[in-house]
């Protein structure tokens, strides 16, 4: 049951899910999964502005989903995958539940047979 | 092997499981219509469930509580949307307090089971599932990215892994 266990605020759920829902955003979370990158560095990378980019990962932040550190003049960007994992764990939490639920019915109709009518 | 299929609906929107059963439609029927049989298989062997509730019917509300191996209490409830005996059943299924007001911190879902005679005296069961409080998460398998967000974070798992064998 670990759809419970693992539970947390579904406010948190929803921001980290629509954080995900844009390519761009998962793009630059596969970048800043491989160490750490400045925004500008990042922004170099997609055809948009600076300041797109930044509200990219002014999205990711508020999710959970990347942390930001200061070094001099630069922001460096990198990937918390403790929270992607999280993410990707409800929706397989909920296809492990139910194909536990699925098994367990079916013990339940073998083990208690079909009355004659 | 019960579970025939695992997909996910791009047209629906929903994670959908198919299972299928050597029963009559109405046999599978009672493993939700009767709460004495929907409490063998809802909850997992370490938290058996026990309903407490059971008004079957649009509108209705079943309530159960599930107990853990250290004796933990868990109250959840099914907010009943359809019931159409004996092929559909829809419903909201959440966790709520002791008292039995649903819980704000925990993702509800929303599912769908169909249940339908699939000849050779077999029945087709299938449950469509999505996280019903997260429009979010609607979109997201809506616009069929749940693949995109699969790859998306199994590509970052295998790039830890390979990083950490460094």
């Amino acid at each position: 049951m670990v759809v419970f266990e693992s539970g947390e605020p579904a406010e948190r759920t929803d921001r980290v899910f629509s954080a995900l829902a844009d390519p761009t955003r998962r793009d630059i979370l596969r970048r800043a999964a491989l160490g750490e990158h400045s925004v500008s560095d990042l922004a170099r990378h997609y055809r948009m502005s600076f300041a797109a980019v930044q509200k990219h990962v002014a999205a990711l932040e508020r999710a959970g989903l990347i942390t930001k550190r200061r070094r001099g003049r630069e922001q460096l960007v990198s990937t918390d995958v403790a929270t992607v994992s999280e993410a990707r764990r409800h929706l397989e939490d909920l296809e492990a539940l139910w194909r536990g639920r699925l098994d367990r019915f079916g013990e339940t109709l073998a083990s208690t047979p079909e009355e004659a009518p | 092997m019960t579970v025939t299929d695992v997909t996910t609906d791009r047209v629906s929107h929903t994670l959908a499981l198919t299972a299928e059963y050597r029963a009559s439609t109405e046999r599978v029927w009672q493993l939700w219509a009767d709460p004495r049989q929907l409490e063998r298989w809802w909850g997992p062997p370490t938290f058996p469930a026990t309903v407490v509730d059971h008004r079957l019917e649009a509108g209705g509300r079943v309530t159960y509580v599930m107990t853990g191996p250290e004796g933990e209490r868990f109250h959840g409830f099914w907010d009943v949307v359809a019931a159409e005996p004996p092929t559909g059943l829809e419903f909201t299924d959440g966790f709520a307090d002791a008292e039995g007001a649903p819980s704000a911190d925990l993702p509800t879902t929303r599912t769908r089971v169909e249940i339908a005679d699939a000849g050779d005296g077999l029945t087709r069961m299938v449950i469509r599932s999505s996280f019903a409080s997260t429009e979010a998460m609607d979109q997201l398998l809506g616009m069929g990215m749940l693949q995109g967000l699969r790859e998306a974070v199994g590509q970052i798992d295998d790039v830890l892994l390979a990083t950490a064998d460094r």
